[in-house]
């Protein structure tokens, strides 16, 4: 089954459909949909963290340093999860740590799937020698483990956490041109497209009108999954010292700063991690969705 | 054969010739006078950076810069460490084998729980293992492997006091490397305990750095075997009456290796990425962790060598892989 539009304009009735179609196949998988409720859910929190938060993110309350969750001897119900050296409270400050996260993950996806749509097309509409230069390029890229690169991106630019993003997404690049240049190289044997270019449709329009519509569905999916690989990889690099700045509560940044208490708070090394994992998980669990409600190859078997 | 192995290879060299290029750019990329960069000097004189600047021919054309960096790649110098003075190539080589012993470790222990657990789940689909077997998968696959790290030291470190926090063996034991690899070399030197420090010194290391290997190699045998138990040969030989544990174990998994074997091979690049975080974290004297060094230190000079060594080994391993590939899979020479 392939998702097509028609090339009749009925688009929103076609629109709605095939959104119904892929409702049904993707409610059908319960993981996905608590993976996606609760994605919702760590949006809400992050656009509504002033509201949520008890505390500002970097409050230091000088009389309560290092305060053990309220559960534990030594804790009590200001800080619910404990303070972290500098008094900070952790709930506060992993709520803002949201914000970051979900930043992060957009920025990235939105730069490498439009430069990786853009090349991509290229690629595969136009073949021949801009298909192999751009190509070689990735392959390129591809050769390098992608945390290294991305490191040694981020040393030529400078530790921040816009350019561990700029890194991050230039070392995702070459999984979005090489998925969308297959897709089009697919579609281009397609008859509508040869039925376009009899019609006299210009290359611009046939690329982005015609062919690229009907390469999404790859797209959509490796944007969600590289949605979480963006948020561990940024983490990665905050912790290493090469990503988000302190006293900036970015999750992987606030582990970094945790590493000297392992042993003596295990509090502040344990949330930070779970707030990762927990938002990284709930973003697989949906990509897995999307990928069984939009892979024409998987679905039905 | 011939021929898709020189396919293969004619992507490859252009490859190569790009990650030579990347490494000879980046060190021009870096915000700073290169020759400061590359020398390590202080408040050198005029005369000394005259110098130094026709000595790493920062005078001549770029063209020429990278044909002269080009000679001396094939002729084994990969520049000199900015802090230790040796030879990048030369603490690469000593630093390399603690890399590949964590990473082989890891490797064995992915395939060991992966691939029975995948198979497993695959051959009871829908059933409580095969959900409690893909939700640890997932789970694993999303782990944030440094706080994973962490979270290990503080349960069988700090808990239990069980393994001990960095390192590849205790003090106690001194011998001279034979191998490069602890495991062995500990065993050789014939020193009583010696093995068993290297190894409670792996074991924490290994499982971080083995974790992600493990979930995506469980994912990968589940569906290819899920696959496999589908087709027709298959269901032959169940008509036939053979046992099911041999229908699998032969019939079935031998199929089903194929892509997997692919995707541990395709680990490799994980693998390094994973080593630069497990080693920062555990101490562990190898690869990544010299990496993460050298840039903090701003031993440019090793970073860059360093970073071709790892884009050439890591081609090395998927060339190698690609071309096993096509052994065993004769379909994949004659398509693209």
């Amino acid at each position: 089954m392939e998702i097509t539009i028609p090339a009749i304009d009925n688009r929103p009735a076609g629109f709605r459909a095939v959104l119904a179609e892929f409702w049904a196949y993707f409610s059908e998988n319960r993981g996905a949909v608590a993976g996606l409720i609760f994605f919702v859910v760590i949006i809400l929190i992050a656009l509504f963290a002033d509201l949520i938060a008890p505390h500002g993110p970097n409050v230091q309350y000088r009389d309560a340093l290092l305060q053990p969750p309220f559960w534990q001897v030594g804790g009590d119900f200001r800080f619910l999860l404990g303070t972290d050296a500098t008094g900070r409270d952790m709930l506060s400050r992993l709520i803002y740590g949201a914000r970051y996260s979900l930043f992060i993950g957009c920025i990235v996806v939105s730069l490498s799937l439009v430069v990786g749509i853009v090349l991509g097309l290229m690629a595969g509409f136009f073949r021949g020698k801009v298909d192999t230069f751009i190509m070689r390029i990735m392959d390129v890229v591809i050769a390098f483990p992608s945390l290294l690169l991305a490191l040694v991106l981020v040393a030529i630019l400078g530790p921040s956490l816009i350019n561990a993003m700029i890194a991050i997404a230039i070392v995702q690049q070459p999984h979005y041109v090489r998925l969308t240049r297959a897709a089009v190289m697919t579609v281009m044997t397609k008859d509508y497209v040869t039925a376009a270019r009899v019609i006299g449709v210009r290359s611009p329009r046939l690329m982005f009108v015609t062919i690229l519509p009907n390469c999404m569905a790859p797209l959509i999916v490796q944007a969600a999954l590289s949605f979480s690989t963006a948020i561990l990889d940024a983490a990665a690099l905050g912790f290493l010292g090469m990503g988000a700045q302190p006293p900036t509560p970015e999750w992987g940044t606030m582990l970094a700063e945790a590493r000297e208490f392992i042993l003596r708070a295990w509090w502040v090394v344990t949330f930070p991690g779970v707030a990762i994992l927990t938002t990284v998980l709930a973003i697989n669990l949906m990509g897995d969705g999307l990928r069984d409600a939009l892979d024409p190859k998987l679905k039905r078997s | 054969m011939l021929v898709y192995f020189l396919r293969k290879l004619g992507v490859i060299i252009p490859t190569f010739f790009g990650v030579t290029l990347i490494a000879f750019v980046f060190i021009r990329l870096l915000p700073g006078d290169p020759v400061l960069l590359l020398a390590g000097e202080r408040g050198m004189s005029e005369q000394r950076h005259a110098e130094l600047m026709a000595q790493f021919g920062f005078d001549k054309p770029v063209i020429v810069q990278y044909g002269v960096y080009l000679k001396q790649l094939f002729s084994g110098d990969f520049g000199t460490s900015i802090i230790t003075k040796k030879p990048v190539l030369e603490e690469f080589a000593t630093l390399f084998p603690a890399t590949i012993e964590l990473s082989l470790c890891a490797i064995i222990l992915a395939v060991l729980f992966g691939l029975p657990a995948g198979m497993i789940a695959a051959t009871k689909r829908g059933s409580i293992f095969d959900h409690t077997v893909m939700t640890g998968a997932l789970t694993g696959y999303s782990m944030p492997i440094f706080w994973w790290g962490l979270l290990l030291i503080i349960l069988f470190s700090g808990v239990l006091g069980w393994t001990p926090v960095s390192g590849r063996i205790s003090l106690l034991y001194y011998f001279e490397p034979v191998t490069g690899f602890m495991l062995i070399d500990s065993l050789l030197s014939g020193q009583q305990g010696a093995f068993a420090s290297a190894l409670s010194h792996l074991i924490l290391p290994a499982i971080v750095l083995g974790t992600i290997p493990l979930a995506v190699i469980a994912r990968q045998t589940r569906s290819a075997m899920l696959e496999v138990l589908s087709e027709d040969y298959v269901r032959t030989a169940r008509a036939k009456g053979l046992s099911p544990a041999r229908v699998i174990g032969l019939h079935a998994l031998r199929n089903a290796l194929i892509p997997v074997i692919t995707v541990i091979g395709l680990q490799i690049g994980v693998l390094f990425a994973g080593a630069i975080l497990t080693e920062t974290i555990f101490s562990w004297p190898g690869i990544g962790k010299w990496m993460v060094d050298s840039i903090f230190r701003r031993d440019y000079s090793a970073v860059q060598g360093g970073l071709l060594l790892i884009a050439v080994i890591v081609m090395f391993v998927n060339l190698v892989v690609d071309l096993l590939y096509g052994l065993i899979n004769p379909q994949i020479r004659h398509t693209d």
